[in-house]
């Protein structure tokens, strides 16, 4: 299953002619700054806005030349930037406005089930106008839901809310696609956002898509400005597991081994993603076991690319996963780095996502 | 107090009134919505054409219809030829007249109304595989109902006070097509002061209680543009 969009669509002053191919499974961000034409690009695979092209989810047409499904035939959920709820119904209502449109044989999304998640039981009752920013979101995440689309399609959910606001939905983002099993296509010009929740990304400037590919790929990438960014790093999936409960401490593994950091019990056997800084990561020679950085994993370097002010990037292969290393250019040649050589990547610092 | 005269006239009236506001409801709609919502070339002279009654003199109007629904108008003829009665001087004609009289006070509120909702919730509603006609019959009018009463109740109010529509192409037939307006016209020319008095504040009372309904309850819309 993939989801594959060409499209196109111009506009006094503004073209959008945007390409991408990612598999149907978890979250596709689509990142890029303001004007990038990241919801114009949504509303076109919703069908809110008359693209030409091509869009295929799975192996349903929704778009090709002399054919095009109405939004209202596309088996879409769309949670835009505003929730956007129906004023003259109740939360129960609003929610219930897609369900009872949608085939029984097509749904697939128990209503209680999404109430569960989302905490929304005791909402049911009242009026969109009484809802607090976050409450609201929630509502129209679970509307959106309800339809049992096949792909989500969500427009900067968080940008209307505050911090407060946007904590409180984070997590469910997050669980959405595993809880329900249905893809998503994000947009989002928040880095944060993006390497917390994305499982692929498709980065878009000024209507066009520089690059597409899972999320550590892109983010690592020397072809791309994200990893000579000062705040780059990569982004791990690791799976909790042993918890030293004398030290507070957990460990993570992952395909190339296992990070320590500092956790709580109940994370055990749980999915984590971690972001590893690339100015938080030097390089050893030899494995120091008299240094009180506790992450040391064996590494070999892949790539190393010259940065301005006499910096170096290293990307790393760590058991097929990827790590940057911000060092300075003099380290690098002293201990003559080259790409297929192995060396310890000694981390300070891995910050746990979720 | 009120002749039986005035109390016949006083009924047509507010049955005129009550019909015009019906089919104004029901032509006003779709109207409204399409001007809410086009880009078309067109829609200025629409919006224009809509605004003419308020500012053209009723007579004027008056004398296009009679002219046009008479026996020897385009209409009048066309019905003629098909066997039935020229619309000229029946309550069907009033009618006529009044809807036209009164569309600008039904179809700008609505219109106001229905653009006031804004593209948003349509929007929403299509990804909830809401249709055209389930968004407009499940978003649109629940979310302008407001609107909706203001155009019915001005169009209502609007009716009863029509005179020069009314005359033109009315007459003055009791029973049948002499409303309260005329009523009064007529006491006054043959100076029957007390009853032009008593007809008069009838309408006076039943339009500033009927507008009043509509500034009470619904002050978030404009009553009138131009």
């Amino acid at each position: 299953m993939s989801i594959s969009v060409k499209v196109k669509l111009a506009r006094p002053g503004f073209a959008l002619d945007a390409e991408f191919d990612v598999p149907a499974t978890g979250i596709t961000a689509v990142f890029g700054p303001s004007g990038a034409g990241k919801s114009t690009l949504l509303r076109i695979i919703a069908g809110l806005e008359p693209g030409e092209g091509e869009i295929q989810v799975g192996s349903q047409h929704w778009l090709k030349p002399g054919f095009s499904l109405r939004p209202n035939e596309r088996p879409v959920g769309y949670v835009f930037q505003e929730a956007s709820l129906f004023e003259h119904l109740s939360v129960e209502d609003n929610l219930y406005y897609g369900y009872r449109r949608v085939g029984k044989a097509e749904r697939k999304i128990d209503f209680a089930h999404v109430t569960d998640v989302l905490r929304l039981g005791d909402l049911l009752p009242r009026r969109p106008a009484t809802l607090s920013g976050g409450e609201r979101q929630r509502v129209a995440i679970g509307r959106a839901l309800l339809t049992s689309p096949r792909l989500l399609l969500m427009d900067e959910p968080l940008a209307s809310l505050d911090f407060k606001h946007q904590r409180e939905i984070m997590p469910f983002l997050e669980s959405l696609c595993s809880d329900f099993g249905i893809p998503a296509i994000y947009v989002s010009h928040v880095p944060v956002e993006v390497s917390r929740l994305a499982n692929q990304l498709v980065l878009l400037d000024k209507g066009k898509v520089t690059a597409s590919g899972p999320v550590n790929e892109i983010l690592t990438s020397f072809d791309l400005p994200m990893a000579h960014d000062l705040e780059a790093g990569a982004v791990i999936e690791t799976i909790a597991g042993e918890f030293d409960s004398e030290f507070g401490l957990l460990d993570l593994e992952f395909a190339g081994g296992c990070f320590v950091v500092q956790g709580k019990q109940s994370a055990a056997g749980t999915g984590q993603r971690v972001r590893v800084l690339a100015r938080d990561v030097s390089l050893a020679l030899e494995k120091h076991t008299d240094t009180s950085i506790l992450n040391i994993l064996p590494v070999k370097i892949a790539e190393i690319s010259e940065e301005p002010n006499g910096q170096s990037l290293v990307k790393l292969d760590c058991g097929g996963k990827l790590l940057l290393a911000r060092i300075t250019r003099r380290s690098s040649a002293r201990m003559q780095l080259e790409p297929g050589k192995a060396v310890y990547a000694q981390i300070k610092s891995v910050a746990l996502l979720n | 107090m009120l002749t039986a005269a005035d109390t016949t006239a006083l009924v047509i009236t507010l049955q005129l009134a009550a019909v015009t506001t019906v089919v104004l409801l029901l032509v006003g709609t779709p109207l409204a919505w399409w001007l809410a919502r086009s880009h078309s070339p067109v829609k200025p002279v629409i919006d224009a054409i809509v605004a003419l009654p308020l500012v053209l003199p009723p007579t004027v109007l008056g004398f296009y219809l009679l002219l046009a629904l008479g026996p020897e108008g385009a209409i009048g003829g066309l019905m003629e030829s098909i066997g039935a009665k020229p619309l000229a001087f029946t309550f069907t004609g009033l009618v006529i007249g009044s809807v036209i009289y009164s569309l600008p006070f039904v179809v700008q509120p609505l219109q106001d109304a229905f653009a006031g909702i804004g593209r948003r919730p349509l929007e929403a509603a299509a990804t909830l595989r809401a249709g055209p006609l389930d968004r407009f019959f499940s978003i649109a009018l629940p979310l302008a109902r407001p609107g909706y009463l203001t155009a019915a109740v001005l169009g209502f109010a609007h009716t009863l006070g029509e005179f020069g529509v009314v005359l033109m192409i009315g007459g003055n037939i009791p029973g049948s097509t002499q409303v309260l307006s005329i009523a009064i016209y007529d006491h006054v020319e043959s100076l029957q002061y007390g009853q032009a008095h008593a007809v008069s504040a009838v309408l006076l009372v039943l339009s500033f209680v009927l507008l009043l309904t509509v500034y009470v309850l619904n002050r978030r819309f404009r009553v009138i543009r131009l």
